[in-house]
């Protein structure tokens, strides 16, 4: 009875979103009402993950009896129809936030956003309904046990990844619904940009934070030591952060000089639609990706149209309404302006290489029905050049200032930057001359800048300086780990040595051992630097017990400087092993640098301009 | 006035550059494209006509017993079928934890001029019901996989 309960709740959360569309005066009341529905679904079929009722179908086939309570919990969103779940549940619980935060809007805004999310909300409501109910019971027969979570699944990072890659790609609905209905009032200007920015900026942080920790799970859970992959999945979360991020940047200019503003509407819209492409492409399985779990034509198709709609829609009202936003200030070739100009450029197009390379094969499967898959290369080669230019400007831009700067001035600022960037990469061996440089180069010019301009510092140029500072902290990261790291796949009998950098690995010992729902073989290896002692790393192989998946549990021991990472490969007999033993220099800048970018978004939407203020003023 | 025909200026100036920003970009993106673009091959198609020394992909399912491992390294040799042909697949390095006999496999590699295959990498998803869907297809062409999946 209770599973078909939460079905209910799904349904009147449906009719609450329904009627959010009508701008009536009670859009507030009802994306409330429409969030407590769909909290209440969603605690529901949680419940019946922790009752372990396997009638319900959804339940079966994603969890088990020996399954830890921590992961039945989260293997809610394990799955096609639960992720979808927590989807819409987190569009309305953006939706009720923008309720409840944007009271200081003028009436008719705050009605018109929130019957934008109520469309929104509805589409996704009526997929659910339609295509992926999570309640359905597979009665009279419910089955004895369930099929158990997918081993790769059972994670810690995976309880959160999920999570926090929705909450990002969710919110920029809001970012889409701000600029929908400035296309729709036909208002924008720096007032409306200070609002807008916040909930752009926290969306961004989002989804920065769900992508640094997807990479950090795909490095140890997958057991190959890579961080990126340019998987189709990955690139589908990463061509919305791009663009996001040149949203968050001629936001920054709407706001400070009342110009770019169409550029930025369309921004808004491109962003959003490439959420819901990648929703598209997760859900539909229509490339072959590493994390095409659940895939179903149907449900596909129907993203498809919804994509179309959203996205004819938003264009057209953009044809007939966008000459209303006049862009009425102008600047000169050197200015910040220019420079954001660069960047938003810059960003579009990288965004665009990898929209290429990843529907490409796609386009000519669809058109010539031969198969092709775009490797990593491909993007490497690409994309490298381009960050390359955009680190170089990164250096310029917040050393320049709005309007106009003179030359003589950015020479000023950026000469001693300059200088020991060239200086400090000369010294580094060939390999890292660049990546040493770039890092050098956005890091001391940011430094100066701080310097100079100490006293008039405001939050969100904090935030600004902690992003970039991430920025280079992560292309450190990157750039000195590819060049310096050591991946060795040996063979190993017990006692033999190997060794991978300044390293040396000895296997020590081979122990079986049992948990929960799997049996598992632990080794023993011992990390030596120059005969001395350094640590034991435990890396284990585990079989779980339902599905009979082999899956592998890396041992890493982290350092800020280098990682040490191991892992078993197959058992090639009594006490032989092929064992990946890799020495990682610097990995963990990577993920540090990810999470300084995330940090600066947050810091930026502290600062107190964008404080809730009564409506009163501004209207 | 002077405002306005800077104004125009400078905008012009940018739209140059970003026509410029753009072409680079798109003739960069098509070459890369072009140099690393895997062709999608059944054990059946390679028999007949495939490249040799070029970056290919080839599916299939591992054929049962044909798994040979070395007793002091880690190359292996295997068999990929799509149950009509079989194609001979060396590899060295660490097999990953789904692969296993009558799993549908993808291997990314070279084809030898005896007709067997070099492979640099091989790829099995990470699920068991899961099946590459090229795989699916070569099998179905072939008619010896049914409705199944």
């Amino acid at each position: 009875m209770i599973p078909e309960l939460g079905f209910f709740a799904l349904i009147l959360a449906f009719c609450f979103a329904l009627l959010q569309t009508f701008p009536a005066g009670t859009t507030r009341i009802f994306s409330i009402a429409q969030f407590i529905f769909l909290s209440l679904s969603f605690i529901i079929l949680e419940y019946a993950f922790i009752q372990n009722d396997f009638s319900v179908q959804y339940v079966s086939a994603h969890s088990h009896t020996d399954l830890p309570l921590m992961y039945r919990i989260s293997a809610v969103w394990g799955g096609h129809e639960g992720s979808l779940l927590l989807w819409v549940l987190m569009l309305s619980g953006w939706g009720a936030a923008v309720a409840v935060l944007g009271r200081h809007l003028p009436a008719r805004t705050h009605e018109i956003l929130l019957s934008v999310l109520g469309v929104l909300s509805v589409g996704f409501l009526l997929f659910i309904i339609l295509t992926s109910n999570p309640f359905l019971r597979s009665l009279p027969i419910a089955p004895f046990n369930g099929q158990d979570l997918n081993p790769l699944l059972q994670d810690p990072a995976l309880i959160i990844h999920p999570p926090l890659l929705y909450m990002g790609y969710v919110g920029f609905s809001v970012a889409f619904a701000f600029a929908i209905t400035a296309l729709i009032t036909g208002r924008l200007d720096p007032q409306w940009a200070r609002w807008m920015r916040p909930w752009t900026l926290i969306a961004w942080m989002f989804l920065t934070l769900g992508i640094v920790v997807g990479s950090w799970w795909a490095y140890y859970v997958l057991g190959w030591g890579g961080w990126w992959f340019w998987d189709p999945v990955e690139n589908a979360s990463f061509m919305p952060w791009l663009l996001g991020c040149a949203l968050v940047h001629s936001l920054a200019v709407v706001e400070k000089r009342n110009t770019f503003k169409r550029w930025t509407i369309l921004l808004a819209i491109a962003t959003f639609s490439l959420c819901l492409l990648g929703t598209f492409l997760v859900r539909s399985g229509v490339l072959t990706s590493v994390h095409a779990f659940a895939n179903d034509p149907e449900r596909g198709l129907y993203i498809l149209i919804f994509l179309s709609l959203v996205m004819g829609a938003s264009l057209l009202l953009y044809i007939f309404r966008a000459h209303l936003m006049k862009n009425n200030a102008s600047f000169d070739y050197l200015s910040r302006e220019t420079f954001l100009l660069i960047n938003n450029a810059l960003l579009v197009i990288a965004c665009a290489t990898v929209f290429i390379g990843t529907l490409y094969p796609l386009f000519l499967e669809l058109f010539t029905g031969n198969k092709i898959s775009v490797g990593p290369p491909y993007f490497t080669s690409v994309f490298v050049p381009l960050m390359i230019v955009i680190f170089i400007f990164m250096g310029f831009a917040p050393a320049s200032k709005f309007k106009e700067t003179s030359a003589h001035e950015l020479l000023k600022h950026l000469i001693v930057p300059a200088v020991l960037a060239l200086g400090l990469s000369l010294i580094m061996p060939i390999g890292i001359m660049l990546t040493v440089g770039l890092g050098a180069w956005i890091i001391v010019s940011l430094l100066e800048n701080i310097y100079t301009r100490f006293k008039t510092l405001t939050a969100s140029e904090y935030g600004m300086y902690c992003a970039h500072f991430g920025v280079a902290i992560l292309l450190l990261g990157v750039g000195l780990s590819k060049q310096l790291e050591v991946e060795k796949d040996v063979y190993m009998q017990l006692g033999d040595t190997a060794s991978a950098g300044p390293y040396e690995f000895t296997l020590a010992a081979l122990n079986p051992g049992v948990g929960p729902n799997y049996t598992t073989t632990i080794a023993a290896i011992n990390a030596y630097k120059k005969k001395e002692f350094v640590t034991v790393l435990y890396p284990e192989k585990r079989v779980y017990n339902v599905s009979q998946i082999a899956q592998s549990q890396t041992d890493i021991d982290p350092g800020l400087t280098r990682d040490l990472y191991v892992a078993l490969g197959e058992q090639l007999g009594e006490t032989q092993w092929s064992v990946r033993i890799y020495y990682k220099p610097f990995i963990r800048f990577i993920w540090l640098g990810g999470l300084l970018i995330a940090l600066g978004a947050l810091i930026s939407i502290a600062d107190k301009r964008y404080r809730i203020q009564n409506r009163t003023q501004h209207v | 006035m002077i405002s306005f025909t800077k104004k125009h200026q400078t905008r012009a100036i940018i739209i140059v550059a970003l026509i410029l920003g753009l072409a680079s970009a798109v003739g960069l993106t098509l070459y890369a494209l072009q140099q690393n673009i895997n062709l999608f091959f059944t054990p059946s198609d390679i028999l007949q006509d495939a490249p040799k020394g070029q970056n290919i992909r080839m599916g299939g399912l591992v054929v049962p017993g044909s798994v040979v491992r070395s007793t002091h390294d880690l190359s292996v040799v295997f068999e990929l079928t799509d149950t009509k042909n079989n194609i001979t697949v060396h590899y060295t390095g660490i097999l990953p934890d789904l692969f296993r006999e009558n799993q549908g496999i993808v291997v990314l590699g070279k084809l030898q001029n005896d007709q067997s295959f070099l492979a640099s990498e091989v790829l099995a998803k990470h699920d068991e019901n899961y099946m590459p869907a090229e795989v699916v297809e070569s099998l179905k062409r072939v008619d010896a996989y049914g409705d199944k999946q």
